[in-house]
């Protein structure tokens, strides 16, 4: 008994202390955060990196295993020692890459994110940490390579990189690795790389597949050369749409780190004017020759016409973050807030609750009541789908009365596609291919009655 | 009057999605009377492979902007691009540009 009174005693404490020791983390992390901040809105000045003559003992210790091979050595070293690099995006791509680089003992990383640190970065931006969350990423990853190599100095610059500030900044930097998410600010990274002439090593991800290359490296083709005009914004997926596993983008972002290393160190690149391709599926790598540059480039051309930075969103006509865009298809009469809705529910109206969203997301999450039918199917007119649909109107309908308008209400994760599926659903009234009904889609889908209806449902 | 061709079409970053996820396509062309080229190759891609959305993959007579075009892993800007020449056992890959990171 006294045995067991003594356990009970000793675990009410280790759960006092684990709590204790929680809220110390907490403080330390806001504290160094804290420590780091400099002047908001202004780019921190940095002066050039002093040439450097020798390694010292202790940096002759920590990279022995790099000052080894004979490629790099030490004079690789003390280059890699002097060098800085701006590194745009501390996400997937951008944490592998400075995580390498600071390891590496390059001189000087430059941090640019301008979001902050949630949950749903974790399983792939691996320098953030859980006690991190909700606050800047560039300060995260900053604190989390000052205790991986305290002799690298960390800048970070937690706002967006933008028209104005984007060149000063590149100007500073001895090289640029573009780890960033949207398609504007490519194109104003690589605008900023030719006008202050410094080489930059681009990657990307999405889903299962990463694309890797070196843009503006000796005579090398820029990304404007490849690419002069920008895709339709319709046709670019983000990671939060298109999901990306958390090891591609680490593998493409190490990929990268060693492309910028190799420049650093004076080896050059291996992938100026050619594009790597990563099938995280299939397990391949596959070279492909890209263009050589373009004597007409808008940017690095004979006669370039930017010569200046621009507008980029107006350009691409997107913005430049890879938040998901909302779309207005519908009037206002024609959508119900999750508010609206959930009365209604509670009011026991007949109504259909259609869920549109494709399988894979209703397996994480979904309403119990809703009929699951993906927006891909009504594109199709799917038969099969169409018959489920008007089978599930006429149930729904004999508890209606009679003459009264049946209503069905259409969600999605955030109000985009639950648009588009009104938009269909209306014009298969239209065409008596369904029976008459009203229906109005939910705005800001589940992730917004997640958010203010039912904070245990889950957020994706 | 050109042979009949046997050519490789793959799909890669994302573009694979309008063609039901497949990304690589095993192709006989039918023999015609013009040699086939990938302006031709194009119209019949939307023909008999595309499931949906053909505005996502084409524009005007070429691929939309985004979409990188090789030819035998080469980009085809340095083949000619549209008018470039199909040879028998040709690989023609249509990778979409990815952004994500």
């Amino acid at each position: 008994m006294a045995a067991r009174l003594e356990v009970l005693a000793l675990q009410a404490e280790v759960a006092q202390r684990e709590e204790e020791l929680s809220s110390l983390k907490q403080r330390l992390a806001t504290a160094l955060l804290r420590e780091q901040e400099p002047e908001p809105e202004r780019m921190v000045s940095v002066s050039p990196l002093p040439p450097k003559a020798a390694l010292s003992r202790d940096e002759i210790l920590r990279y022995s295993r790099q000052l080894v091979l004979p490629e790099l050595g030490v004079h690789g070293q003390l280059r890699l020692a002097t060098a800085s690099v701006l590194v745009v995006g501390c996400g997937g791509l951008g944490c592998p890459l400075a995580q390498y680089l600071a390891a590496a003992g390059v001189g000087r990383l430059g941090l640019v994110d301008y979001d902050v640190v949630e949950m749903s970065n974790l399983a792939r931006q691996v320098l953030h940490g859980e006690a991190l969350a909700g606050q800047a990423k560039a300060f995260s990853a900053a604190a989390s390579l000052r205790r991986l190599n305290s002799a690298v100095e960390c800048v970070p610059y937690a706002q967006a990189l933008t028209p104005d500030t984007a060149l000063d900044l590149v100007r500073r930097y001895d090289v640029v690795a573009d780890c960033s998410d949207n398609v504007p600010t490519r194109y104003l990274v690589n605008d900023a790389c030719v006008l202050a002439g410094r080489p930059l090593v681009s990657a990307s991800a999405l889903r299962f597949e990463g694309q890797l290359t070196v843009y503006h490296y000796d005579g090398g083709p820029c990304y404007r050369c490849v690419f002069p005009q920008p895709p339709p914004a319709e046709t670019v997926t983000n990671c939060a749409d298109g999901g990306v596993l958390g090891v591609v983008t680490g593998v493409l972002g190490c990929l990268q780190a060693l492309e910028v290393l190799k420049i650093a160190a004076g080896l050059g690149p291996s992938y100026s004017g050619s594009l790597l391709l990563f099938d995280a599926l299939k397990g391949h790598f596959r070279c492909i020759q890209l263009r050589s540059r373009r004597s007409d480039c808008a940017a690095c051309g004979e006669r370039p016409t930017v010569t200046d930075m621009q507008d980029y969103e107006a350009f691409c006509g997107s913005s430049a973050t890879d938040k998901c865009r909302s779309l207005q298809l519908l009037s206002p009469e024609e959508r119900i807030s999750v508010t609206d809705y959930k009365r209604l529910l509670d009011s026991r109206a007949p109504h259909l609750l259609l869920d549109v969203r494709p399988q894979v997301e209703v397996d994480i999450c979904r309403l119990p009541h809703s009929l699951h039918i993906p927006l891909k199917h009504l594109e199709q007119r799917d038969e099969e789908s169409l018959k489920l649909l008007g089978d599930a109107i006429q149930e729904e309908k004999q508890d209606t009365q009679e003459g009264a308008a049946f209503s069905i209400y259409v969600i999605c994760k955030l109000g985009n596609d639950s648009q588009k599926a009104v938009k269909i659903l209306q014009s298969l009234t239209a065409a008596q291919v369904l029976d008459s009904f009203t229906v109005r889609d939910v705005v800001g889908g589940l992730m917004a009655w997640a958010a203010k209806i039912d904070e245990t449902f889950p957020q994706y | 009057m050109a042979a009949p061709l046997s050519v490789e079409v793959e799909f890669g970053g994302g573009a694979e999605l309008l063609f039901d996820g497949v990304k690589k396509h095993q192709v006989t062309l039918p023999g015609q009377e013009e040699p086939w080229d990938i302006r031709n190759l194009l119209v019949w891609i939307k023909k008999n492979l595309l499931k949906e959305r053909p505005e996502l993959f084409i524009q005007g007579d070429s691929v939309r902007p985004g979409i990188l075009v090789l030819i035998n892993d080469a980009d085809w800007e340095l083949l000619g691009e549209l008018d470039y020449q199909l040879q028998d056992q040709d690989n023609v890959l249509f990778i979409s540009t990815l952004h994500g990171g």
